[in-house]
């Protein structure tokens, strides 16, 4: 007599469905014709973790964080002034990176969060401004208009990770253990606290939820894992310029996460194909791309509502599962593929 | 004491044109709960237009018009086609499927006008003024007139007429309208048309000033956005005064302290007011403290 | 010492007085129903002890300690739960996971041991599924555990919330209009599940416009209007109070009915 339960049974598949994506991943380095296909491998897991990020706090509880791309740029300045300025080690820049967007986040969140309304839109809003315009202006710590150059690579036992073969296993691993937690998360009590706020924060306050705390804490791990993200691209890019990071930017990345299914958990992976995909697509074509590429949009947002990702798995709910008490075990295509769960379906 | 006038002159013309984005994109907020991020693009839109039917040869007003009334067809449309087919239309679909409509029209655009920067004369020929001791801009000072009697135009209007009353009755409480006989789609295309127009009016008056090009219209927008939020999201005269509070605090930043940061000078205000009067300086918003 | 005890409370917006210096006991193990006319601030004095507002004056202690600062999640760890009348159940949630979010009160374990998938939190994620699909049982839903709870018609999600708010075991079920918008024939099933509830010793409080199933339910009811206390006692001295049928028919009554 086996009861699969329902959340344990989803982990275990989910899980399942990573350990394969990232098997067929590791085959990119030999598949890629170049290194130019071969780096946006690279972006792609490293966007990966930035829509990943933003879902949570999007997606998972409802606020609009209008600095992501904001968070994404302090990450790759402060990982990479520290490098270029102070010879610090990237592994320790990247650390400090991640600290010190996630308690720039911790501050906004918690004079933000407290409010209902758009509060949070609007501290982000401010907060992506004025990093934009320091980007901009202290040019002896971050290079200015022109940029941050000179960024040292990551070193790992005396050799350069500064190509993209060396680079794309480190992206590759750091990746898949950020998706690994963001799942263990995603199917805990504490992930199903957070969408349960999106839901009806009044509803979740009132069955125990400290709402308030819940929702710092997701904005502040969001922005670091942001900040993680920036730290990566700046010591593989070698390389960073404030307009990368800019407002333009943060309202794409919201687009993105809502587009890929806002809310599932693998709505992310379908946000930073796009992401990465499309600015290559348009950068060969005319100008009548962006016209396309809108207007596609468009029809995402009006027919699939939910994001791609809320196209896969079944609609169907699981066989009953009987009480504990029943010996009859569920069959075993039970696979709880409720829609809008975000575990991949089984076929 | 002249320069001070010539700071406030050029402050209060850039805040005008915040002033009548942010209006637009209050009443759409208003209506929708959604931040419209086609609002900048609709500036660009009006000031793009009527810079090329102005090199076509058409006269200037006409360009102008034809400008506005583009861009309040680009707004019909925007909510007609777009924001009320979405299935689940809430604060946060629509406010996502504006960027799609802001992509668009920048695309289109690039497409039909061109991707150069454009050009206005004037409207009272080129030449700066002498006022008191001080130079300015004479089209300064037309932004700063015409952005007033628009202004006032629509203080009168949400205020005094029945149309008005109603849209804003419908912004309110769509239900509760419907039962009375406004149409809940009737009332969001006419906000949509309302916002597009203020934001080609600023386009057109402000493109002799800073030329235009296709884009130009995102930091603008942006700039509004802490505009309206300045003034406190939801309140029409809020959004009017928080942009030209926001310019004039901009220009007197610019000239005083230093013109790299005056860009900044925005974010930090909306940053002082989100912490000390998160309702904005005139809003009444719904402040609920979980 | 009365389960939960209201002492002289007061709700103030401005001037007026939704509740003015109402006092009420709510024994172990009892229904008590709380009614009274539109206005008389049943919905204010359910949603003060539920912790949604606040007080202007007075004390509400919960088997002895006073909870009137506690925010509504402490409270729910302290062993209130409630429902709402206008639904706050979570539409992209499914059954199941709508009534697991009911146990969160007592889940233990933290952020760390969630996103780490520790063993401990894995069971305990075990026992918490386990409680949700009993709870579900009882309301008769778990072959719809899998399902979005979007998907619910209004009377079904009324059950939803209040296999939601069991899944805690609270001491105090609070139940705001049980059956208001839920279609006749399925409102009695709705009343023995609230009886079955309480026969293993979950003490309730309901506010509640049907008549029928408040005298049919409730050990004890309190009458409300204009924010005082008006009567209290059981449902036969409520019956034959002539004050509460002259409050509920506007005015002293020679044609006295049981309301």
């Amino acid at each position: 007599m086996q009861a699969r339960f329902i959340s344990i049974g989803k982990l275990g598949q989910s899980r399942r469905i990573l350990a394969l994506l990232w098997l067929a991943m590791a085959a990119w380095p030999f598949i890629s014709p170049n290194d130019y296909v071969l780096s946006l491998g690279i972006y792609f897991l490293i966007n990966l973790i930035l829509v990943a990020s933003l879902n949570l706090i999007m997606g998972w509880t409802g606020q609009v964080s209008l600095a992501h791309a904001g968070f994404y740029g302090l990450g790759a300045y402060v990982s990479g002034v520290l490098s270029v300025r102070l010879g610090i080690s990237p592994w320790w820049g990247t650390a400090a990176a991640a600290l010190v967007v996630g308690a720039a986040a911790y501050l906004i969140g918690l004079a933000t969060l407290r409010l209902r309304g758009p509060y949070l839109s609007m501290g982000t809003l401010g907060f992506s401004g004025i990093l934009s315009v320091l980007f901009v202006e202290l040019v002896p710590l971050t290079g200015g208009p022109n940029g941050l150059s000179g960024i040292t690579p990551y070193a790992l036992f005396g050799i350069d990770l500064d190509t993209p073969a060396r680079f794309f296993w480190l992206a590759w691993g750091v990746t898949a253990v950020v998706m690994w937690l963001l799942l263990n998360l995603y199917l805990s009590a504490q992930g199903r606290a957070l969408r349960a706020i999106e839901g009806s924060e009044i509803g979740a306050n009132t069955l125990g939820v400290h709402t308030l705390a819940y929702k710092v804490v997701a904005f502040t791990l969001s922005a670091a894992l942001a900040g993680l993200a920036g730290a990566l691209y700046a010591h593989f890019n070698l390389f960073a310029s404030p307009e990368t990071f800019g407002f333009g930017t943060s309202v794409l990345l919201v687009v993105m996460v809502a587009l890929g299914g806002s809310g599932l958990y693998w709505g992310p992976f379908f946000g930073a194909v796009i992401f990465t995909a499309v600015p290559e697509l348009l950068r060969k074509f005319q100008d009548v791309e962006l016209l396309v590429f809108g207007m596609c949009m468009i029809a995402v947002l009006l027919f699939f509502p939910g994001g791609i990702a809320s196209l896969i798995g079944h609609r169907s709910p699981p066989k009953p599962r009987t009480a504990p008490a029943d010996h009859s075990a569920p069959p075993p295509s039970q696979s709880a593929q409720e829609h809008g769960d975000g575990a991949a379906g089984s076929r | 004491m002249a320069e001070l006038l010539q700071l406030l002159i050029s402050g209060l013309s850039t805040g005008s044109i915040y002033a009548l984005v942010a209006l637009g994109f209050t009443i759409i907020f208003k209506s929708t709960g959604a931040l419209n991020f086609a609002q900048g693009e609709w500036v660009m839109l009006g000031g793009m237009t009527a810079a090329t039917l102005f090199a076509a040869g058409v006269p200037l007003l006409v360009s102008l018009l034809i400008a506005v009334v583009v861009a309040v067809l680009m707004g019909l449309l925007s909510q007609r086609l777009v924001v009320g087919q979405l299935r689940k239309p809430s604060a946060m679909s629509i406010t996502i499927i504006t960027v799609a409509i802001a992509i668009c029209t920048k695309s289109l655009v690039m497409l039909i006008l061109g991707k150069n920067p454009a050009g206005l004369p004037p409207f009272s020929g080129e030449g700066a003024l002498r006022i008191a001791g001080g130079v300015v801009e004479s089209q300064a000072l037309w932004i700063i007139g015409v952005a007033a009697v628009m202004m006032a135009a629509s203080t009168y209007f949400f205020g005094h007429t029945v149309l008005g009353k109603a849209l804003r009755a419908a912004a309110a409480q769509p239900e509760a309208a419907a039962l009375v006989g406004i149409s809940p789609q009737l009332s969001m295309s006419l906000s949509f048309m309302f916002a597009a127009g203020t934001a080609a009016l600023a386009g057109v008056i402000v493109t002799p000033l800073t030329l235009t090009s296709f884009d130009h219209g995102t930091i603008l927008g942006f700039k509004a956005f802490c505009a309206a939020m300045l003034g406190g999201l939801g309140s029409l005269t809020g959004a009017m005064v928080g942009g030209l509070l926001l310019g004039v605090a901009e220009s007197l930043a610019g000239g005083k302290l230093s013109s790299h940061f005056k860009d900044a000078v925005a974010f930090v205000v909306l940053l002082l007011v989100l912490v000390k009067w998160p309702n904005g300086l005139l809003g009444r918003g719904q402040i609920e403290k979980v | 010492m009365a389960l939960l005890e209201v002492d002289d409370v007061r709700v103030s917006f401005g001037g007026l007085h939704a509740v003015d210096g109402l006092s009420t006991r709510v024994e172990e193990g009892t229904i008590k129903g709380i009614i009274g006319p539109n206005g008389a601030g049943k919905t204010t004095l359910f949603n003060a002890i539920a912790g949604i507002q606040r007080l202007s004056a007075g004390t509400i202690r919960l088997s002895g300690r006073s909870i009137e600062h506690a925010r509504p999640f402490e409270r729910a760890r302290l062993g209130l739960a409630r429902t709402f009348q206008n639904l706050q159940i979570f539409p992209d949630l499914t059954l199941l996971e709508n009534v697991m979010i009911g146990c969160h009160p007592r889940v233990g374990t933290g952020f760390l041991s969630s996103i780490l998938a520790t063993p401990a939190s894995r069971a305990r994620e075990q026992r918490m599924e386990e409680t949700a699909y009993d709870k579900l049982s009882l309301l008769g839903m778990a072959d719809r555990a899998g399902e979005l709870a979007g998907n619910l018609s209004f009377g079904q999600a009324k059950l939803l919330e209040i296999a939601r708010a069991l899944a805690a075991e609270p001491k105090i079920l609070m139940l705001d209009e049980p059956i208001a918008g839920v279609p006749a024939s399925e409102q009695g099933g709705i009343g023995d599940m609230i009886k079955a509830v309480n026969a293993q010793g979950v003490t309730v409080i309901l506010v509640e416009h049907n008549m029928r199933m408040v005298m049919r339910l409730c050990d004890e009811i309190l009458v409300m209007r204009n924010g005082r206390f008006l009567a209290e006692g059981t449902p036969a001295h409520i019956g034959t109070h002539p004050e509460v049928i002259a409050a509920y028919l506007g005015k002293e009554s020679s044609h006295a009915q049981r309301p």
